[in-house]
C-alpha cells in the first residue's frame, strides 16, 4: 500500500523538489500540497494522509492542528528550529538528507501506529491504570504477568508502558522503580 | 576537518569538547603555536587518527568513509579506547558518586537507599560493559592487528549486543529534575546534573567512535587477515 504524504511548506521550490523526489518512488502517493495551514482540516478529511510533512516554523504545536485525526507529523528542517519544538514532532527530516533517508524516515513515521498526541498537553500525571501498570513494572513483573494480573491484553500493557515512559521521561525499569518509590507507590523492592 | 597543518590551539578553541579527548590521546596542553601534525608527532599520536577521532567526537553526524578509515593509522585505537574507559571509571563515576552522596544525605532513608542502589547497579553495568570490551573485543583487535587470525570473537556480535550506557544516566537526570523533594539544596543537585549530562554526552560520543570507527575497521581486518 502506498504511503500518502501531505506536504505543508511555504516554499514552492522545496515543495516541487520534495514532491518530485517522493513521486519518483512507487511507495509514495504525494497529495496536492498546502503552502500554509489554511485548508488543513478539510485536506485531512479529503486526502486522508498517512503522514504529514510540515515546516516547523508554521506550527510549534503540531499535535493541536490535527484535532481528532491523529496523523504522524514530520518536521522538514532547513533553518534553525528550536529543539524544544522539534521534540514535539514525530520525526525530523533535514533538507540535506539523502533521498533514501528522507523516504525511510517518512515510511517509518507513517507506520508508527502508537501515535501519541499528548506531548504538548502539559499533563504529566499518570492515569489510574498507568499507575497500576507502573507499580507492577517496578515490582519486576513481565508484560505477560502484568496483563494477567490486570486482566488486559499484553498490547494494552505495552501501550501503557509507552505512555508512562513518555510522561515521566524515565525509560529503564530501575529508574521507574525509583520513581514509584519517590511517589510512595511501592514500599521497596 | 582534514587539515593537519592548522594550529592545535585553533582546533581546540573551535571545538572545546575536544579538550576532554586530548588527555586520552596522551596529548598534554601547552602546545604553543604548533600545528596539529607537530603536536601529534611529539606525543607519538598518528595525526590522521587524531583527526578522525576528533571529527567523530565533535560532530555526532559525522560519517567517516570506508577509505578514510582504511587509510588511517589505527594502532592508537585500542589504547585510546582503554584510556577513555579508565577516565570514566576512575574519574567521572567516582565524582558523580560523591555528589550524589551529598544529595542522598538530605533525603529520607528509604529514598536514599533506592537512589544509591540505582547508581550502584548502574556502575556495575558500566564496569561489566567495559570489562567485556577490554577482555574480549580489544584483545580480538590486538590479535588481528598483529596479523593473527582470531576466531574467538566476531565484530558482528558487537553490533548486535552493544548496549546503551546513557539511558540510565538520563533517567537519573529526569528523577533529579522532576522528582526530588524541594528541600534538597540546589548546589549539589545542579552539580550532579551537570556532571551526569556531561558524562552522558561523553559516553554517547565514545559509543559513536566504537560504532563508526572501530566496527568498520575491525570488520575489514577480519576479512583481510585470513
Amino acid at each position: 500500500m502506498k504511503t500518502r504524504v501531505l506536504i505543508i511548506e511555504p516554499s514552492e521550490v522545496i515543495v516541487e523538489g520534495l514532491s518530485s523526489l517522493l513521486g519518483a518512488q512507487t511507495r509514495f502517493k504525494v497529495l496536492p500540497p498546502l503552502y500554509s495551514l489554511e485548508g488543513l482540516t478539510e485536506r485531512l478529511v479529503t486526502g486522508k494522509p498517512d503522514v504529514i510533512v510540515l515546516n516547523p516554523t508554521l506550527s510549534s504545536q503540531p499535535a493541536q492542528l490535527l484535532g481528532d485525526r491523529p496523523t504522524p507529523v514530520v518536521a522538514l528542517v532547513y533553518q534553525y528550529v528550536e529543539p524544544l519544538v522539534l521534540k514535539r514532532y514525530d520525526s525530523v527530516i533535514d533538507i540535506r538528507d539523502a533521498r533514501g533517508t528522507i523516504a525511510d524516515t517518512l515510511v517509518k513515521a507513517a507506520q508508527s501506529t502508537e501515535h501519541e498526541t499528548s506531548v504538548s498537553s502539559g499533563n504529566y500525571e499518570l492515569s489510574k491504570r498507568e499507575t497500576d501498570v507502573l507499580v507492577q513494572v517496578a515490582r519486576g513483573m513481565t508484560n505477560k504477568e502484568i496483563a494477567d494480573a490486570l486482566n488486559v491484553s499484553i498490547h494494552t500493557v505495552i501501550s501503557h508502558r509507552k505512555n508512562i515512559m513518555h510522561k515521566t521521561g524515565i525509560k529503564s525499569v530501575a529508574g521507574l522503580t525509583v520513581y514509584a518509590i519517590l511517589h510512595n507507590l511501592i514500599d521497596e523492592v | 576537518m582534514k587539515d593537519t597543518t592548522i594550529k592545535m590551539s585553533e582546533l581546540i578553541t573551535a571545538h572545546v569538547e575536544l579538550v576532554m579527548m586530548l588527555q586520552r590521546m596522551g596529548i598534554a596542553l601547552g602546545f604553543g603555536d604548533r600545528s596539529v601534525n607537530d603536536v601529534c608527532r611529539r606525543h607519538g599520536v598518528a595525526p590522521d587518527f587524531f583527526l578522525l577521532i576528533s571529527n567523530v567526537y565533535s560532530n555526532a553526524q559525522y560519517e567517516p568513509s570506508t577509505e578514510e578509515i582504511l587509510s588511517t593509522d589505527m594502532l592508537g585505537l585500542v589504547p585510546y579506547l582503554r584510556n577513555s574507559h579508565d577516565y570514566y571509571v576512575h574519574k567521572r563515576l567516582p565524582h558523580i558518586e560523591q555528589h550524589l552522596g551529598h544529595i542522598v544525605e538530605q533525603l529520607p532513608e528509604r529514598v536514599a537507599t533506592v537512589l544509591t542502589r540505582f547508581f550502584e547497579i548502574y556502575k556495575t553495568e558500566v564496569l561489566d560493559h567495559f570489562g567485556h570490551e577490554e577482555g574480549t573485543v580489544f584483545r580480538h583487535i590486538e590479535a588481528l592487528q598483529a596479523g593473527q587470525q582470531d576466531s574467538s570473537y566476531q565484530m558482528r556480535d558487537f553490533v548486535e549486543n552493544h548496549g546503551n550506557l546513557e539511558e540510565k544516566l538520563n533517567d537519573l537526570v529526569q528523577i533529579i529534575f522532576k522528582y526530588l523533594p524541594e528541600s534538597v539544596t540546589s548546589d549539589d543537585t545542579v552539580d550532579v546534573v551537570y556532571d551526569i549530562l556531561q558524562l552522558s554526552l561523553d559516553l554517547n560520543r565514545h559509543s559513536l567512535v566504537e560504532e563508526k570507527v572501530m566496527v568498520p575497521y575491525v570488520m575489514h581486518l577480519e576479512r583481510s587477515v585470513r
